[in-house]
């Protein structure tokens, strides 16, 4: 452990640029999104900074020492010692022996996905300021942007849970004021209600999780953590759960069965605020707190199995309702649901490395597909509807082939981003009976199901891609290409999209987080024959879009004649709101309404004006007697008198 | 022979203390409310001074020059009452004032 300067720097600048854009925004408009942007980029070069004096910390040799270890050992990633970086702040509180500190912590996990959130962040600051250039509140965005990349760096620098959890909730805060940026839209407004109401659910049984540890172990420190759960006598039905607790929490932030409900309805708000919150950071917070306290995880299968059973199904699921939406945003919101469950399946795998990685490499052409749909958006004059859209590839050729690229990367064909991690996550799924007996009953399911999951996913980002920028244009606005604010992000994230995965070949991934998180065995690189064969999914799945929505318009259409409440329920996103509504938020409006009409207005409100009845009606009984006339009460006086001799006597 | 008259002082004090009740209560007459005032303040130190020669110490006689003392300042004070009321309301009887009743 080593302190560090700049890694107290790094989350300072966005909240400086919080204040700072809102106030400079008074006066200049335009100006507010260079401030914003400045802070973000700042926020990035000391990132970088800090990044690079863990890489002095950790060590050249080590990293040779580490990388021979790994192949020799079958758990590689143990011969690696953990180092930080630290910045202790203030202590927060000390309450008898439990005390917490406001600390920073930067270790290889960290450094990654801060490198994400602060580079992703100022990317798509800039592109916001092309975006939100007409808008007449853009001061206010780009301040909440601001703020919100504070709170995500709080989150992943936290060196303890608490910390982590005030960023947790600082997202969650942020998310709600962009999602609902258009306030006066009461259906958007409601979007942003919905989303902080429904994580509210998650963050819940995330305290209960933090109170758990602290009765049983006594801290929220990471480090402090990993070392007592190394030989902890706690019962395996205490850790699993605190682990189910944790991942309830991870559920609502990260959209996942069955807490995902407010990640399709979010897509309300602005659209870079789409691309950063609800596709490349702050939905990711769940998969990096499972990687984060993988010490817990890894002690726990039967919560693994749980866990990898419901990011299958979100996987799934989401993937099938993406497949006939008609919404742009709405297709890549499934997308990215059902890619967090992709991400689970690797965390719950064990592989917490491959679960990063692919949060990664997601934020890359996530990032880059939303800033392209946002992209098309505004040049179409804020249709989001593909039906009115077509042949935009002409027109925006930028735009158009960032989208492209990003499509294949997601559809995970060889030697693109996506390849890489999702067949990584595969070939996690398909041994992880080896560690985890639960896993190993259903490995092969699990496996045919998230395949279908990889085909599908491939499949309906072709198609949004053909109906978006292939054939002839069917809408009635003028399109024209973005400006270029808004085409330098999409090529450096379709760059980013495109080469992620080289890049985990040059720069070993797996063997930095081993630093951190526990890596397994090292894969050895396959031959490009073996991996183009890999991607089948991806390659099967563009073939049946590009097919069904170019040449073959048809199918689709018969298909949906044929399976007409097929297509119903997958339009109407499988009934799940309704269900809810039906299940949970009406019996609740209902319950509310009970206690307001029956127990606040009669009962609460009752006593109140009860008492002041009785009050009222006393008076008017009792002035009769305060006639004004001072012979009544001379005579009342006398009364008082000889009672009270008569009373002395009677005694 | 030393015969106790007392008990007829006490009586007579009683009658007088009755007058001067009924009078204070009927009668709308501010004036004569005050009168009946002293009726029955006199006729306490009557009692007084009857009940204090049967007891054969002093007490009560100097409670009577208490009473007569705090019976002369209640005059001033109420009549200085019954003359404002009168350049007020150009009247004297005590039920015509009654203008704090809402």
């Amino acid at each position: 452990m080593e302190n560090s300067l700049t890694l107290a720097c790094i989350p300072l600048f966005p909240l400086v640029g919080a204040l700072l854009t809102y106030g400079v925004g008074k006066s200049s408009k335009d100006l507010a999104g260079w401030v914003a942007t400045g802070a973000s980029l700042l926020s990035f070069i000391f990132t970088l900074l800090t990044f690079q004096q863990l890489r002095a910390l950790v060590g050249a040799h080590s990293y040779e020492v580490a990388a021979a270890g790994a192949h020799g050992a079958h758990h590689g990633g143990e011969a690696q010692v953990y180092r930080a970086l630290e910045a202790p702040l203030f202590e927060w509180f000390r309450i008898g022996d439990f005390g917490v500190d406001f600390l920073f912590r930067f270790d290889s996990l960290t450094a990654v996905m801060c490198l994400v959130v602060t580079g992703i962040g100022t990317l798509i600051h800039l592109y916001s300021i092309g975006y939100m250039a007409e808008d007449e509140s853009r001061p206010r965005f780009f301040s909440y942007l601001n703020l919100f990349l504070f709170s995500m760096l709080l989150l992943v620098l936290g060196g303890n849970l608490l910390v982590l959890f005030v960023g947790w909730e600082g997202v969650g805060l942020c998310s709600y004021l962009l999602i609902g940026f258009w306030h006066k839209n009461i259906a958007f407004a409601g979007a942003g209600r919905k989303a902080f109401v429904v994580n509210r659910i998650g963050d819940a049984a995330f305290l209960i999780a933090l109170f758990l540890l602290i009765q049983h172990f006594g801290t929220l420190d990471f480090v402090a953590l990993k070392a007592a759960f190394e030989n902890t006598l706690a019962s395996e039905a205490l850790l699993t759960a605190i682990a189910l607790c944790f991942f309830i929490g991870a559920t609502g932030k990260s959209a996942q069965i069955p807490l995902f409900v407010w990640l399709p309805d979010a897509m309300a708000g602005p659209t870079p605020v789409s691309a950063l919150i609800h596709a490349a950071t702050m939905v990711t917070a769940g998969v990096y707190l499972t990687a984060r306290m993988h010490f817990l995880f890894d002690l726990t299968p039967y919560a693994l199995l749980i866990v990898v059973c419901i990011a299958v199904l979100t996987a799934i699921v989401a993937a099938s309702i993406a497949l006939v939406q008609n919404d742009i945003k709405k297709v890549l919101a499934y997308s990215t649901v059902s890619q967090l469950g992709f991400m689970f399946v690797a965390a719950g795998c064990g592989a917490y490395w491959v679960a990063v990685f692919h949060l990664v490499t997601h934020a890359f052409f996530k990032a880059c597909l939303f800033l392209g749909s946002g992209s098309v958006i505004h040049a179409c004059h804020h249709e989001q509807d593909m039906r009115e859209m077509g042949g935009l590839l002409k027109v925006m050729p930028w735009t158009g082939l960032t989208y492209g690229i990003s499509t294949l990367a997601i559809a995970g064909i060889f030697p693109l981003s996506g390849y890489f991690s999702k067949h990584h996550i595969v070939e996690a799924l398909s041994h992880s009976g080896e560690t985890n007996p639960y896993l190993g009953t259903y490995e092969a399911a699990f496996t045919a199901v998230i395949t279908a999951a990889a085909i599908m996913t491939a499949f309906y980002v072709t198609r949004s891609f053909a109906m978006t920028f292939l054939g002839s244009y069917r809408g009635h606005a003028h399109p024209h290409e973005s400006p270029v604010t808004m085409v330098i992000p999409l090529v450096v994230l379709a760059l980013l999209a495109l080469g992620g995965g080289v890049l985990n070949g040059m720069v070993p991934f797996q063997l930095w987080l081993g630093h951190t998180i526990p890596v397994g065995h090292v894969h050895s690189s396959e031959s490009i024959g073996a991996a183009l064969l890999h991607s089948w999914p991806g390659f099967v799945g563009v073939a049946f879009g590009l097919l069904f929505y170019t040449v073959l318009p048809q199918v689709p259409k018969a298909l949906a004649t044929t399976l007409p409440w097929m297509l119903g329920a997958l339009r109407g996103k499988l009934y799940i709101d309704e269900l809810y509504g039906a299940v949970i938020v009406r019996p609740l409006e209902g319950m509310a309404r009970m206690l307001w009409k029956g127990v606040d207005q009669r009962v609460v409100d009752g006593c109140v004006n009860g008492t002041a009845a009785i009050v009222d009606v006393s008076g008017e009984v009792v002035r009769n007697t305060a006639t004004g006339q001072l012979r009544h009460y001379a005579l009342l006086m006398f009364a008082g008198t000889v009672f009270l001799i008569a009373f002395y006597f009677a005694m | 022979m030393n015969y106790d008259y007392s008990a007829y002082y006490v009586l007579l004090s009683l009658v007088l203390f009755t007058i001067g009740t009924v009078g204070f209560i009927v009668r709308k007459n501010a004036i004569v409310a005050f009168m009946c005032l002293e009726l029955m303040l006199n006729a306490a130190n009557i009692a007084f001074v009857a009940l204090s020669r049967r007891v054969g110490n002093l007490d009560g006689e100097i409670a009577v020059f208490f009473v007569m003392a705090v019976a002369a300042a209640e005059a001033a004070v109420g009549l200085a009452i019954v003359i404002a009321l009168f350049r007020n309301l150009e009247t004297t009887e005590s039920s015509d004032a009654m203008e704090l009743r809402l």
